[in-house]
């Protein structure tokens, strides 16, 4: 049997036409186009088996290659004397012994009509982060099951998973067909299965096929054992389906600019890569999220100008008119516009190690657009074996829910069943710079929609002027029992004196009105500050000076407020105890409480403190009387 | 609507690798392209060109340099840089220079100090966060699993446990003080893509690619070429004329060469295909620690 898998298949590449005229073979493969599909399956269902297949029969794998392969076939191989197609693909140290792949890997091969850009996604539940990864920029999805097994836990996952990133042309693929002696009544059950199953989760249409990914059937060559299937071969099906790209020329011309190309005074181009639709010199465009209306002048490349470009190309366009335009802005089709909001709801799959913390701010990055967005609790997560919706506080690594988020500026976007470009969307963490989380937008909420901001005649700066001073928040920070609000009154007080007008934001006082129906979460602490960021914000707007004195134990939402507010009026202030001499004074009793067990999410004991690592005014109170704080605080504000 | 035009794969793979070279040049402060003069070197010049054409790409080339390349090389490397309107920066490792570190005495020594600690000097020295390499994902199984955009921590090194998901066309290139990316624009291509776009824009390459007659000694089962007066003979060789060339281009007394009478693009194509060995083999680079050399080079801080 190793025999007749030593020999590539002729239907792959013609090597007579390579020998005999090697330009017209390069005229063809210059005329190729290029599918990337991902093939999804568990350890055991013979995904790499399949792949190592593909490579095998492509002619991608050379003798030297080959050598290796047979000799660790026969070290650690599972096929016995035979080769094993699956240590071609499994590609870390760490994998390699372990037998598992755990992480996506790209593989390449061509056939006579297609260059194929395979992701190999591994099948492990733990792992939903990198099956939504492979499957971002796929056109096509393999969903492998054993014949032996049929429709597993894991197939549906993967199904779900394939369906919500958006893929069009799935394909099932009963692997393991020769242990099953070709069996049809058992192929058309588990197709039956599949189907029935498919249409739970609305995947309209599939394409099933028998195949073994070991000997060959049905992948290059139609199955001499399966004479009563008459669909495609894996490979003419991969070479048929219609890519995305390509689908895309057909809608609405858009394409969301990278970068602005200045050499000179003379040329200004709008450079990015063309997210849907074809444009052409003197098409009339608008420019979101100005709405600017004008025409496109050139399209220019180091090969000359072009006459017309298309969804998928990296283009620079000239405009007829000088309109702003910059990094993040949309060039779009003028008659059908895409949109612009700043809440949504979104399918959002978390990828962090860290779980999703309601309320604070990440960055998120749709096309070349960044911007902060704060993701609301889940309205629900889905349990992706069972396709359950269940209620959720948070989102953990690789869990999947649906949110509502705001963000700081409005985007322009489209739903992510419109467009990936304009409607997917990855979320950032602030202080680790970690991808946490990716999402899909699904629509705009209506109250952002009806929600605009009313101009207000008489401005922040008049009010200000009124007092006499220049508003700003001073935020203590510290641990409990530090000496915050005794210095914070202290402060008050010596401002009052001076004629300013100031107002006091304790975070006990607040959480017995404003904040009363929060608790001490990590995620209620975040909405805490959040809330309090947002009241300071409206204070300053009326012009006063605000002191607040809040434990604020995570350096993220300290960030969030002071990008509430205007440059240099977020003044942090570090009152600075040692957790020892805190605990010792406990004014409150609360460390007591907290130490014996009483008292949970008790900061500096069960729950972090994040230090200020840049504070404007650090206060040692080991070093200070209250008074020489209070001082050394409103001389920084009133030199 | 139909279809106006269907893009061709070499179409899709160039506006991919655009679209990163301009992502990482809107995101990052101060980014650099390692040039090495090989033909992914080449294609990657290109395609930066074109991606800020009619502005010259903005960034400069930088050259890690062993002193023992090929002659040709360091010819094309000053051309291709005249042409671009690019700065060059050239930067050989003052330790290596000093102790005389070459391929014949220091072994895999050789390697370790003008390329990899070399390359990080460089870094260094120059303050850059970010650096296009022309690695492709096809060449090598460790490679198959890289990022895009590689981090690496301060002092260089590469997790594969920690790697960033990469979503879409998105790409985060937000990183801490001190560290860095890696970036592969050109990731996604293999050898034969790299050959036929070569050849649809007429790129200027090496002519250690085409066959020639160069004067040549067998030694360990490959054919080195003798570039220059520094070759150490073994006794009882004497340099032979052969139709070489070289598939893959490094350090010539590490290189080896395929004997060939190839000498115009189509026929190196040609060549290629019908090989029936992979193009790393002529890098002793791989050898040295068994299958997972590549892998434990990467975590140390290697391109």
């Amino acid at each position: 049997m190793a025999d007749d898998l030593r020999a590539p298949d002729p239907t792959y590449r013609t090597d007579a036409l390579i020998a005999e005229d090697i330009d017209a073979y390069l005229d063809l493969h210059q005329r190729k186009s290029l599918l990337r599909f991902i093939t999804c399956g568990s350890v055991d269902d013979g995904k790499s088996t399949l792949i190592g297949r593909l490579l095998y029969d492509s002619k991608m794998i050379f003798e030297d290659q080959l050598a290796a392969l047979e000799a660790d076939s026969k070290r650690v191989g599972t096929q016995g004397q035979e080769i094993d197609f699956a240590l071609l693909v499994d590609g870390l140290a760490a994998e390699r012994e372990q037998g598992i792949t755990i992480d996506v890997a790209y593989r390449f091969f061509a056939t006579e009509k297609r260059k194929f850009i395979v992701a190999d996604t591994p099948g492990h539940e733990q792992y939903t982060r990198n099956m939504v990864t492979g499957a971002s920029t796929a056109d096509l999805a393999v969903i492998l099951i054993d014949a032996r097994k049929g429709v597993l836990t894991q197939t549906r996952r993967h199904s779900y998973l394939a369906h919500l990133i958006g893929i069009r042309h799935i394909v099932l693929a009963v692997n393991k067909m020769d242990l099953i002696g070709y069996d049809r009544a058992a192929y058309d059950a588990i197709v039956a299965d599949y189907a029935a199953f498919a249409r739970t989760i609305g995947i309209e249409r599939f394409v099933a096929m028998p195949i073994s990914g070991f000997r060959g059937d049905n992948i290059a060559t139609r199955s001499a054992h399966t004479p009563w299937y008459d669909g495609p071969t894996l490979i003419e099906h991969l070479e048929r389906v219609e890519v995305d790209s390509d689908a895309a020329q057909a809608a609405p011309f858009r394409m969301a600019v990278q970068w602005v190309n200045r050499p000179d005074l003379d040329f200004r181009g709008f450079a990015g890569q063309i997210a849907s639709g074809v444009i052409a010199p003197g098409d009339t465009v608008r420019v979101l999220p100005s709405g600017r209306t004008t025409s496109v002048a050139r399209i220019v490349t180091l090969d000359g100008d072009l006459d017309r470009a298309v969804a998928g190309q990296s283009v620079t366009i000239t405009l007829a008119d000088e309109v702003d335009c910059s990094r993040g802005d949309v060039i779009a089709a003028a008659d059908t516009p895409p949109q612009l909001s700043d809440q949504f709801e979104a399918t959002i799959v978390w990828m962090g190690e860290e779980a999703l913390l309601p309320g604070r701010g990440y960055w998120l990055k749709l096309g070349t657009q960044t911007v902060t967005a704060t993701v609301q609790e889940p309205k629900y997560q889905v349990n992706v074996n069972t396709m359950e919706q269940l209620a959720a506080k948070t989102l953990d690594l690789n869990a999947i829910g649906v949110a509502t988020l705001a963000t700081d500026r409005a985007l322009v976007f489209e739903p992510y069943a419109d467009s990936r470009q304009l409607g997917g969307f990855i979320l950032i963490d602030k202080l680790t710079n970690a991808t946490v989380a990716c999402g899909m937008l699904h629509f705009a909420l209506r109250r952002a929609q009806n929600v605009h901001w009313q101009p207000v005649e008489v401005s922040r700066e008049a009010r200000a002027a009124l007092k006499n001073q220049k508003p700003a928040v001073l935020w203590l920070t510290g641990l409990s029992g530090a000496g915050k609000s005794t210095i914070a009154n202290l402060v008050e007080k010596k401002l009052a004196r001076m004629n300013r007008h100031s107002f006091l934001l304790d975070g006990d006082n607040v959480r017995h009105g404003l904040n009363r129906d929060l608790g001490f979460t990590d995620a209620d602490r975040v909405e805490n500050i959040r809330r309090v960021g947002e009241v300071a914000r409206l204070m300053t707007d009326a012009g006063l000076i605000v002191i607040t004195a809040f434990i604020s134990p995570f350096r993220a939402e300290r960030e969030m407020v002071r990008r509430m507010m205007e440059p240099g009026e977020f003044i942090e202030i570090h009152i600075d105890t040692p957790l020892a001499e805190a605990e010792a004074r406990d004014v409150k009793g609360l460390y007591a409480k907290a130490r014996s067990g009483k008292l949970a999410n008790f900061t500096g004991i069960d729950s972090p403190y994040e230090p200020p690592e840049d504070p404007e005014i650090r206060i040692d109170t080991t070093a200070m009387s209250v008074e020489e704080a209070a001082e050394a605080i409103v001389r920084r504000l009133i030199p | 609507m139909p279809v106006a035009d269907s893009l061709t794969h070499l179409d899709r793979l160039e506006a991919e690798s655009i679209h990163i070279l301009r992502e990482v040049v809107a995101e990052c402060e101060r980014p650099v392209m390692l040039y090495s003069v090989g033909k992914d070197s080449a294609v990657m010049l290109h395609l930066a060109r074109k991606a800020f054409y009619p502005a010259p790409p903005p960034f400069p080339l930088l050259h890690v340099d062993t002193t023992w390349k090929f002659q040709a090389m360091y010819e094309l490397r000053d051309r291709m840089a005249r042409e671009s309107g690019m700065e060059l920066l050239v930067h050989r490792n003052p330790e290596a220079e000093a102790r005389g570190i070459n391929p014949f005495d220091h072994g895999a020594l050789h390697t370790d100090l003008w390329k990899t600690e070399g390359l990080k000097q460089a870094l260094d020295s120059y303050g850059f966060d970010a650096a296009f390499g022309g690695a492709r994902r096809d060449e090598e199984k460790s490679r198959a699993k890289e990022r895009v955009f590689s981090f690496r921590s301060a002092n260089h090194r590469w997790d594969p446990k920690n790697q960033r998901p990469e979503l879409w066309n998105l790409y985060n290139a937000r990183k801490a003080k001190g560290e860095s990316i890696r970036v592969f624009p050109i990731s996604n291509w293999t050898e034969l893509d790299i050959w036929q776009y070569i050849q649809r824009h007429d790129i200027p390459i090496v002519p250690l690619y085409f066959a020639a007659p160069r004067p040549t000694v067998e030694r360990d089962g490959m054919l080195l070429m003798v570039d220059d007066e520094r070759f150490r003979l073994e006794p009882g060789e004497t340099p032979v004329d052969r139709s070489i060339r070289f598939r893959t281009l490094g350090c010539y007394p590490l290189t080896g060469a395929v004997e060939s009478e190839a000498t115009t693009l189509s026929q190196v194509i040609q060549e290629m295909l019908l090989t029936t060995t992979s193009e790393r083999q002529g890098r002793a680079i791989d050898r040295d620690a068994g299958s997972a050399s590549m892998e434990k080079k990467k975590q140390e801080g290697y391109f």
